[in-house]
């Protein structure tokens, strides 16, 4: 599949730091490199741990320590389990757009009872404790194993939509922009509380969907 | 856009080791009904299971693996039990578990118990241990999902050091240290065969090669092909570890009748069933007809359809991603007895002929 980058609207694009070497980290950090994104990344420990993972599964991508990834990144990309969450430094992602891919299920995840307040969303949970980062949550509701594969160039009639949502307005156009370059159509949210559309249990989590049918399914679930 | 592997990794995957093909079946114990649709009891339901080793043994596949399960759906807590009764009534399949959850149970055990098949088969027991993403066990017996990466490394490296023989030293905070401990039965003849079963975790495919044990790749759902790079990273691992290569398998559900629409039409209800229950449960989306269609297509990761379409996408796939031996996840929850024992005859007297024959 060859795709056309979208022309530059950030006159330089932002630096990305992945977080996290798992499942889903790498095929970020792929998807980004060639969107055209200078990306790192970094799991919990010394980043010889990551160099091949990193050269095989995410040819570009520099491995290194989360903490320099981080303050060399624009954008820190958060792809670490959410029992992982509370023992993140903030200061680490201060000033930074961070962008939430962790979910909460319990099942699956066992109870962590920071994000067991069920009035909020996981991301404003994580919005709350990084309170000098602006949190927006994407990229979240599609598995690590489709991201690669279900990449579409613009106005390609099959291409997925993705929400991306958020409090700030400049993030979320940073964020949007990401998964535009990366082969997603962007949905924007202009809350992070409208973000629990996108969680597990939810209309669009796991489901391909086109913009038109992306919209139609959460405006049904948001009635 | 490419997807394309670094020059460096292309080159360590042409040199890739042949290893014989081996191509065996897999079962979860998934509960099967009777014929008026009803489920079996657990105890026929196992019983059957061991008619089902018995058979596979008869036409010809190599080897037979149990999952460990511990739920209504999948009654298969004890897969080592069930397994020494099949090779009590065989002489030539190999048998192990696929997988055993290493991270809720005791190395020693399972290295005796396993140790304890190989000895009663005459050697032809074998492990796939996997870190267990069916969660059932850890509340059952007491352990923290967020501690299932720390208990699956831990218990890992005491694994490997068991399976060397002779007395064991190890130190670690998931269970009682061992001080040169002589753990019995001794196989006769070096380790048995162990795997490392991988979802898709790249940290697991390092960890595998770090302590020697071979890789089966679970691949579940999605297109195959995106798993080449971990084959590839699986290689040079091993090689920067100063480690010999070692053999890749692909593990991946299906079913097999005589037509594909036949295989489609048996297996379609049933999985919508089962991987919607399931969907619910995890907070995915409910599997639709065409999300199926595309499972079973050649993008996808289910191999359903008459022995032709399933050997012709085995075939493909191990080629694409440099494996050697293929494990069809047999069965899915609602099935009869007999539709199974049929999937299982007709992989072993036409699939894997077939794909022998298409990949020599
Ligand atoms: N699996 C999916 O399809 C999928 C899809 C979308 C979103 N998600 C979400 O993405 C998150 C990650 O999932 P996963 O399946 O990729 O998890 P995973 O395979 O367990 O990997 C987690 C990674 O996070 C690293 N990590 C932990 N703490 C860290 C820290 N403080 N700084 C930097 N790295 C750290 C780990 O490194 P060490 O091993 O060194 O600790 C590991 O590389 C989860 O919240 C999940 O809900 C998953």
């Amino acid at each position: 599949m060859t795709m056309t980058s979208a022309p530059d609207r950030f006159p330089a694009p932002p630096r990305i730091a992945v977080l996290g070497a798992g499942h889903v980290g790498p095929v970020i950090a792929r998807v980004a490199i060639e969107a055209g994104y200078q990306v790192s990344i970094a799991a919990s420990g010394d980043p010889a741990e990551i160099e091949l993972i990193a050269q095989v599964l995410a040819p570009g991508a520099g491995p290194r320590w989360a903490a320099d990834a981080a303050r060399e990144a624009d954008l820190v990309v958060l792809a670490i389990p959410l029992h992982k969450f509370a023992a993140l430094d903030p200061t680490l992602v201060a000033g930074k757009i961070v962008v939430d891919v962790m979910n909460y299920w319990p099942p699956t995840d066992g109870v962590q009872e920071m994000f067991e307040d069920r009035r909020y969303g996981s991301s404003e949970i994580v919005q709350r404790r990084l309170a000098r980062s602006a949190v927006v949550k994407t990229l979240n509701h599609l598995g690590y194993h489709e991201l690669d594969d279900q990449r579409r160039a613009a106005g390609s009639p099959d291409r997925r939509a993705l929400g991306v949502a958020g409090d700030d307005p400049r993030a979320v156009d940073v964020a949007a922009e990401l998964v535009d370059r990366v082969g997603y159509d962007a949905v924007r949210f202009g809350s992070l509380s409208a973000g629990r559309l996108l969680e597990p249990g939810g209309p669009v989590f796991g489901v391909p969907l086109r913009r038109a049918d992306f919209e139609l399914a959460v405006h049904a679930q948001a009635a | 856009m490419t997807t394309a592997p670094s020059d460096a990794v292309t080159a360590s995957a042409a040199e890739a080791v042949p290893f014989p093909l081996i191509l065996g079946l897999d079962t979860f114990g998934d509960v099967t009904h009777d014929t008026n649709d009803r489920p079996l009891s657990h105890a026929q339901t196992i019983r059957n299971v061991v008619e089902q080793g018995v058979l596979a043994d008869q036409v010809g596949a190599d080897f037979f693996g149990i999952g460990e399960h511990h739920t209504d759906d999948f009654p298969m807590p004890a897969a080592d039990v069930v397994l020494a009764t099949i090779a009590a009534r065989t002489d030539r399949i190999r048998l192990g578990s696929a997988v055993t959850v290493l991270s809720s149970d005791d190395p020693v055990r399972v290295f005796q118990r396993y140790s304890t098949l190989n000895a009663v088969s005459g050697g032809r027991a074998e492990v796939i241990l996997g870190r267990g993403s069916s969660i059932d066990s850890f509340p059952l017996f007491g352990y923290d999902l967020a501690d299932y990466e720390d208990l699956f490394e831990e218990k890992t490296s005491l694994f490997a050091e068991l399976l060397k023989g002779g007395p064991v030293t190890w130190q670690g905070k998931t269970r009682a240290s061992l001080h040169e401990q002589d753990v019995v039965p001794h196989t006769e003849s070096g380790p048995f065969p162990a795997w490392v079963g991988v979802g898709g975790s790249p940290q697991s495919v390092i960890r595998a090669a770090r302590y020697g044990f071979s890789l089966m790749l679970a691949i579940i759902g999605g297109s195959p092909a995106r798993f080449a790079p971990f084959s590839q990273l699986f290689r040079q691992a091993l090689e920067r570890f100063g480690r010999a290569p070692l053999p890749v398998g692909v593990h991946s559900p299906g079913h097999v009748a005589v037509t594909d629409e036949k295989a489609r039409e048996e297996f379609w209800p049933r999985y919508l069933e089962v991987i919607g229950r399931y969907s619910t449960i995890r907070g995915f989306a409910i599997p639709t007809k065409q999300s199926f269609l595309r499972e079973i297509g050649p993008q996808g990761a289910l191999y359903v359809g008459s022995p032709e379409t399933v050997a012709q996408k085995i075939a493909a796939n191990l080629t694409a991603l440099g494996a050697n031996r293929f494990d069809l996840k047999y069965g899915m929850g609602g099935l009869s007895h007999e539709a199974l024992m049929t999937t299982i005859e007709l992989y072993g007297t036409q699939v894997i002929p077939r794909v022998r024959e298409l990949l020599t």
